[in-house]
């Protein structure tokens, strides 16, 4: 744990694309089931999936994540889920993997992210298994 | 005659630029058909139990002064017509925001002696909703008063601030993305002209504090409480935000 929170900490500073995070490369079919789990704050709560079309009333705030494989590297999609505001500092997106700047935070969640590195990793494997061919 | 085209400039200084690009619309037409028609009859809308409370209520004896409401106001829909459309009110005299409930539970404990209520008290809400109902149709047009534009500034920063572990303001959606859809629910423009609502996911009546306290856990935020100064002076800027909207309490929400 600590390596990855050094690991986390030297990817905020020097804004190099982030390595993964969790050691070993992530499991698409655990990030599919982080992404549907409304519970944790599911991307499809503002994002749509065509894949996932059997999950009823996608979001529409954020762009559709159909063929997220064929649009962005590993390393682009972990930036984008660990704090977007990396890519654009008014992004609506929550930071799934920082705690940076945040204010008012509740007691229950204070100091902790939202997803775990395993979860991040999970589901930049997952999308990273969106591609066009297996979107239909 | 000067003094008021005076007051007339300070509030359309204050109204124009709260009233931002989108016209202002409640969130009654953001709502499934379902829910419309729950609110549109009065038999079937579950906030019509709160109504029948406050009913009740009026003409009760309430606290040591062993006085009704009705006692001093008589029938609720002649005395109490409109008077919810003008709330909240900053009231500089007492330097405090004053909103329907926070009216009605400083009536209660300072003129009629009952003892200190919580924010939300079924009495509270239900006497609420009672004196909203006497509006309803009415423009919310709360009043505004010397001192009351810092108050909704105040509110304002409240209103952008980004908080919590999602780290979103209400700005973020309730004015960047209103009509869009957060999965299946569309978002509103978050207008309070409708309050005390009756609120389906809740299965119960509540307050606008209710629901600010709702959204700020939503985004995994610490909530102010209910009844604080900093829920009235969003409550406040709220209602300026969405003034000219009518009335509609009880509203019902999903």
């Amino acid at each position: 744990m600590q390596r990855i929170i050094f690991l986390y900490f030297l990817v905020n500073l020097s804004l190099v694309p982030p390595l993964a995070l969790a050691g070993s490369s992530g499991d698409p079919l655990k990030g599919e089931a982080v992404l549907r789990d409304m519970g944790r704050a599911s991307c499809l709560i503002c994002h749509k999936i065509s894949n996932l079309l059997d999950e009823k009333d996608q979001g529409e705030i954020g762009p559709a994540l159909d063929n997220a494989g064929d649009q962005f590297t590993a390393s682009e999609l972990r930036a984008r889920i660990m704090d977007a505001r990396q890519i654009n500092p008014d992004s609506i997106m929550p930071p799934y993997f920082s705690t940076k700047g945040l204010h008012n935070v509740a007691r229950a969640y204070q100091g902790q992210t939202i997803y775990s590195a395993e979860d991040v990793e999970n589901v930049v494997a997952y999308l990273l298994s969106l591609k066009e061919e297996t979107s239909q | 005659m000067i003094a008021r085209f005076l007051l007339m400039l300070l509030v359309m200084g204050l109204a124009a630029p709260l009233l931002a690009d989108e016209p202002v619309r409640s969130g009654y037409e953001f709502m499934e058909p379902d829910t419309r028609r729950l609110q549109d009859d009065d038999f079937l809308n579950p906030g019509f139990f709160l109504v029948e409370d406050g009913q009740r209520l009026w003409s009760a004896k309430i606290g040591a002064s062993g006085q009704s409401c009705a006692d001093c106001h008589g029938e609720v829909e002649a005395s109490m017509a409109g008077v919810a459309a003008g709330y909240p009110v900053f009231d500089p005299a007492a330097g405090e925001v004053f909103n329907l409930q926070t009216r009605i539970h400083s009536e209660m404990v300072e003129r009629m002696h009952a003892p200190p209520m919580a924010y939300d008290a079924d009495e509270i809400l239900a006497l609420t909703a009672l004196i909203a109902l006497q509006s309803r149709g009415l423009e919310m047009r709360p009043t505004l008063t010397a001192g009351a534009e810092a108050i909704i500034e105040q509110g304002r920063e409240i209103y952008e601030t980004r908080r919590g572990q999602l780290n979103l303001s209400c700005a973020q959606c309730h004015v960047d993305h209103a009509g869009q859809r957060l999965r299946g629910d569309m978002i509103s423009q978050g207008q309070i002209n409708a309050f005390p609502i009756y609120r389906l996911i809740w299965d119960a009546p509540g307050s606008t504090h209710r629901m600010f306290e709702w959204c700020m856990q939503a985004v995994r935020a610490e909530p102010f409480k209910r009844g604080s100064e900093e829920f009235l002076a969003l409550e406040l800027f709220l209602a300026q935000r969405g003034a000219g909207l009518k009335m509609e309490a009880p509203g019902v929400r999903r």
